[in-house]
């Protein structure tokens, strides 16, 4: 098992390298630079910036090499000294950005991801066992709908309905009194107010696909002859339901988990930038924009890493979770 | 120890002229399931209803995609009447001109019916010109009113434009680049993937790794990255071709995995290894006996993969990445109902949103039916 | 044994008029339609016929555990003699609740079961340990070391070496024949009155089918079980059974003990199948026999002999006219065919 773990993260190191050869790539690829997007807002409110400012500031940030040069500076520091670069938008180095923002992003993320489970598992297993009642009918309804609604549509109108019910749309993840306030029980039941909408939100797609991955393969699971070797048993449905199709199921859902997290990292940018929460997607869709590369470049690196990550934690849970995998590695 | 025997396999006589499914071929089997889906068949006349409205876009659109009026901003939908003010009923039914006035507390434009002006509703009509089918000169729309009188079945945005134009022109966009982005990415899928798993060995191993590694890519930042790299001012049809390639090239990866996956397994098949031992040559062993294997699987993926690209279509959009003005698409069309003021006063502004869910979930329950229908062990 | 000596043997299961409708797309379908019989304590019953006659689901219904869907009368009667308090006084099986207490105290307690896919019905996510001792802590102790101890000694009575480290490996790690060992294991550990086996050694291969049964047979003897052998094999049968019920389209064709049966079969369809198995000694050159034609699905079917299109000996206007009913041929065999009914006078 150790040394099935150790060979796919050995793996992934080819893959990182590659990736953040193609990551500086396509932030290189927009036209023209930070400078000339500094110098274009600069201009817009009233500022002059002349072809030697240019020049001097593009200097100044290191812009002026080639991109080659660029990247392996990049890179060398990342490895070296464990810097990531300046972010030019923010005026500070590009870690204390991603810092400032990683908490409730992690936040955010983790309720979502735990909001998914806990509300797709038990509905998924009622639909299968409750198959083609009304209740079936109704959740799968809902979940094609889920799926099938733009993430930030469905921001906007819950918002909408925020407001209409309660008065207040709950943008952000704080009420303007907390947002610089010291942390607090009112603090806290404020941020758990304001993560309901996000939350359904991020969450839905992910819960929506999981409900009818967890029907489908509870169906199956249901059909499967040890369910009446069970039965023939003795033991009370309630018990062969658990025991048995169950944690059957839950096997190729719990290997999900890792991809999931990835998913829910990025698939919340939309709805962030919608409902203007403090965490990362926007900032770093902003960066994107306005050619804050080494900030982009962090961002997009984190992803690619993150996505890989995913699917080694996906691959190991699973080899963990099937016997028949687990098994083989019995007495290495 | 004695001979054990075993019975129960008798000879299956089938009686002559009977329709017995077991002897259908491939295709005619998946219809027949196909048609016992009531909820795909539906979908597939939706769908079928949808992609005529984009095809005559055009001739079905009162207005064209420029036509905006000032006089009109955020105008209600109108209703189609068949009784007027004086309870008169009229077999053709008409609409009433919109008059605008001030709401005397919000000092907020608001607009009312003027029942002195009314127009009927008239087929036909000679409109604004446009290229029937991107090829013909017309000037005939389906319906409209004598001017100077306006018909605005689903409102008007914010410039004064009709909805319900902008919405069979942008259904044009909207429908069309999850199709092109499909068909592209079907057709490199099967391509790589079937290169991958038919000749295995070394060139299998390179193609693995770099699906590998654009997989490892997170979807939706490397869409935001590529799509901020395309340049703010170039042509709309440039602009489409840009956006369909950056959706085909993430979007082919997961097909030729399912395209190598079926030819590693089908390959080792002993009716392919046989026609092999028998000097048929790889073009034919591919089409005759590996794509027939398959085929249907990838029509089902391929089918599953549309509802994505039109949400990614729309998410695009909606954050000024995708397709621009002067041409729109529903994702541009939703822009404005970012904000919830517009959905509180000017709720007809979500109806885009109607038609993206409906187009989703239309192709949602087509793939399910298909999927049902080629898998043969599914009752 | 005479036929005379299996009639006086007491009845353990009395099943009569057991009828199982399932609900189809075209119409219902008639998939066991009332069927009678008996198992004797201690004796073996072969249930045979093609696939698709109805003898899985007639076996799963003893214990209503055939899907929601089968639509189940009749009444299968349990005259348990160890039962305290209710002995000698018949229980209707078909009458409890099937997610009840009671019927549940029955499965796997005075009926076990064994099946064709031993690879399926155990599940691939427990070790072969945790299910053998799910079914002793339900019916036997609530204490898991004793419970462990009782399922490495059913383990070891299988015939199963290096129990303590079989018992904590899971089924993919066992090979077909040892998992139908730990599936016999399994259902015997609770010491059970009836042991249903359906279709026990389809899946083996034909040595191992040969180990399997000797070793049915042993525990058969040590335990004094009874056993309802369904099986499509006829040679399985004639080894094994002490009477035969042959079973066509939902029906019970014929039923006799089961020397009867190979030496004096009376159905149509009991001499095809005779014909079409393979004899040591055989003539050689000569093909076997094989019936003619394709079980039909009885969905919608007018009362008539369901053998009647493969039948070589069919009287048309009689037997597709009517429904058959059973003739007694001698004081252990009856048969369901309009030859030896009176009323027609076929012989």
């Amino acid at each position: 098992m150790l040394q099935y773990t150790l060979k796919r993260i050995l793996l992934v190191i080819p893959v990182v390298v590659f990736i953040s050869v193609i990551v500086f790539y396509i932030i290189q690829l927009p036209p023209g630079d930070y400078v000339s997007n500094y110098a274009a807002e600069m201009s817009v409110a009233g500022e002059v910036f002349t072809q030697e400012d240019m020049d001097a500031m593009r200097a100044d940030l290191g812009l002026d090499r080639p991109v080659y040069e660029q990247y392996f500076i990049w890179i060398k520091d990342i490895v070296v000294h464990g810097d990531f670069g300046f972010s030019f938008n923010y005026n500070k180095p590009v870690l204390a950005v991603i810092e400032q923002y990683m908490g409730l992003t992690l936040t955010v993320s983790l309720v979502t991801m735990a909001f998914q489970y806990l509300v797709a598992i038990p509905i998924g297993i009622y639909c299968a066992v409750k198959q083609y009642s009304i209740g079936d009918y109704f959740f799968s309804g809902l979940s094609f709908l889920g799926m099938a609604t733009p993430h930030f549509l469905m921001a906007v109108i819950l918002m909408f309905l925020s407001y209409t019910w309660f008065g207040d749309p709950l943008l952000g993840l704080f009420s303007a009194e907390y947002v610089n306030a010291e942390w607090s029980m009112a603090k806290m039941i404020d941020l758990a107010k304001h993560m309901v909408i996000p939350v359904i939100v991020i969450g839905l797609s992910g819960t929506a696909d999981l409900i009818r991955v967890m029907r489908g393969q509870m169906l199956d699971e249901l059909n499967k002859p040890n369910v009446v070797t069970a039965r023939a048993k003795g033991l009370s449905e309630r018990k062969i339901l658990f025991k048995y199709p169950t944690r059957a199921a839950l096997n190729p859902i719990v290997s999900t988990f890792g991809w999931s997290l990835t998913s829910i990292f990025t698939g919340s940018t939309i709805t962030a930038i919608v409902l203007n929460l403090p965490i990362q997607g926007p900032v770093m869709f902003n960066a994107l924009l306005g050619q804050d590369m080494y900030l982009a470049g962090t961002w997009l690196l984190f992803m690619a890493l993150l996505t890989v990550l995913g699917t080694l934690i996906s691959d190991i849970l699973l080899a963990w979770l099937d016997p028949k995998i687990r098994t083989e590695f019995r007495g290495t | 120890m004695k001979l054990l025997p075993v019975f129960g396999k008798s000879t299956v006589v089938k009686p002559a002229g009977s329709n017995d499914v077991n002897y259908s071929s491939q295709w005619r089997l998946m219809y027949l399931r196909f048609k016992k889906h009531k909820l795909a068949r539906v979908s597939l006349f939706v769908l079928a209803l949808l992609y005529m409205g984009a095809l005559f876009a055009q001739f079905l659109a009162p207005y064209g995609l420029q036509n905006y009026d000032s006089k009109y901003v955020n105008a209600p939908p109108m209703k189609l009447r068949f009784v007027d003010a004086e309870g008169k009923f009229h077999i053709r039914p008409f609409v009433y001109e919109l008059k605008s006035a001030r709401d005397p507390e919000t000092m907020r434009k608001i607009f009312t019916s003027d029942t002195e002006k009314r127009y009927p509703l008239q087929f036909f009509v000679k409109g604004e010109s446009y290229k029937f089918l991107g090829l013909v000169p017309a000037t005939t729309r389906l319906i409209g009113v004598e001017v100077p009188g306006r018909i605005f079945l689903l409102g008007t945005d914010a410039l004064g434009r009709d909805l319900l134009s902008r919405i069979l022109l942008g259904s044009q966009v909207s429908l069309s680049i999850p199709l092109v982005g499909v068909g592209i990415s079907f057709v490199l899928g099967l391509i790589i993937g079937g290169v991958s798993g038919y000749f295995g060995g070394w060139l299998d191993s390179v193609i693995q790794r770099i699906i590998e590694i654009i997989r490892s890519f997170p979807t939706l930042p490397l869409w935001m990255a590529l799509s901020a790299a395309i340049p703010p001012r170039i042509p709309v049809v440039r602009m489409y071709i840009y956006i369909v390639i950056i959706f085909a090239f993430i979007e082919w990866t997961g097909l030729a995995r399912v395209v190598r996956g079926k030819f590693i397994s089908l390959k080792n098949e002993d009716y392919v290894v046989a026609a092999k031992i028998a000097g048929v040559g790889d073009a034919k062993i591919i089409v005759k006996h590996l794509l027939p294997g398959f085929i249907s699987y990838l029509v089902v993926a391929t089918t599953l993969a549309i509802p994505g690209m039109i949400l990614a279509e729309t998410a695009m959009s909606f954050l000024g990445l995708g397709i621009r003005s002067p041409a729109t698409s529903w994702g541009v069309l939703l822009q404005e109902a970012q904000q919830i003021d517009n959905i509180a006063l000017y709720p007809w502004k979500i109806i885009p949103l109607g038609t993206v869910i409906l187009t989703v979930l239309t192709f949602n329950f087509l793939g399910d039916g298909l999927r049902d229908a080629a898998d043969p062990y599914k009752r | 044994m005479t036929a005379e000596a299996v009639q006086t043997q007491q009845p353990l299961l009395r099943v009569r008029d057991l009828k199982i409708r399932i609900q189809m797309d075209n119409g219902v379908m008639n998939a066991v339609d009332g069927v009678d019989f008996e198992i004797r304590k201690g004796k073996t019953l072969g249930l045979v016929g093609e696939s698709g006659c109805g003898k899985s689901l007639t076996s799963r219904a003893l214990l209503s555990i055939n899907p929601k869907e089968c639509e189940t009368s009749g009444t299968v009667a349990y005259l348990s003699s160890s039962e305290p308090g209710a002995a000698g006084k018949p229980l209707n099986l078909l009458s409890l609740d099937p997610n009840g207490r009671q019927i549940r105290s029955i499965r796997g307690r005075k009926i076990a079961m064994i099946f064709q896919e031993p690879m399926t019905a155990f599940s691939p996510m427990y070790t072969i340990g945790n299910q053998i001792t799910e079914a002793i802590l339900i019916h036997r102790t609530r204490n898991k070391k004793e419970a462990k101890k009782i399922a490495l000694e059913m383990l070891s009575k299988v015939g199963i070496s290096d129990q303590e480290k079989r018992f904590d490996q899971y089924p993919h790690e066992f090979s077909g024949g040892m998992r139908q060992r730990a599936m016999i294991s399994m259902a015997l550990s609770c010491n059970p009155e009836l042991l249903i086996a359906d279709e026990p050694t389809t899946a083996l291969d034909v040595t191992i089918q040969a180990q399997v049964l000797e070793l049915m047979k042993t525990l058969q003897q040590e335990f004094g079980m009874a056993i309802l052998l369904v099986t499509h094999d006829l040679g399985i049968i004639a080894e094994m059974c002490d009477e035969v019920a042959v079973m066509y389209l939902g029906k019970i064709v014929e039923q006799a003990p089961v020397k009867e049966i190979f030496h004096n079969p009376k159905h149509p369809y009991t001499k095809g199948l005779l014909r079409s198995m393979p004899r040591l000694g055989g003539n050689k050159s000569k093909r076997l026999d094989s019936i003619e034609g394709a079980v039909p699905i009885p969905v919608n079917m007018p009362p008539m002999c369901g053998f009647y299109e493969r039948c070589k000996d069919r009287m048309e206007g009689i037997c597709n006219a009517q429904s058959v009913p059973a003739t007694q041929i001698s004081g252990s065999h009856t048969v369901r065919c309009f030859l030896y009914s009176d009323q027609h006078g076929g012989e």
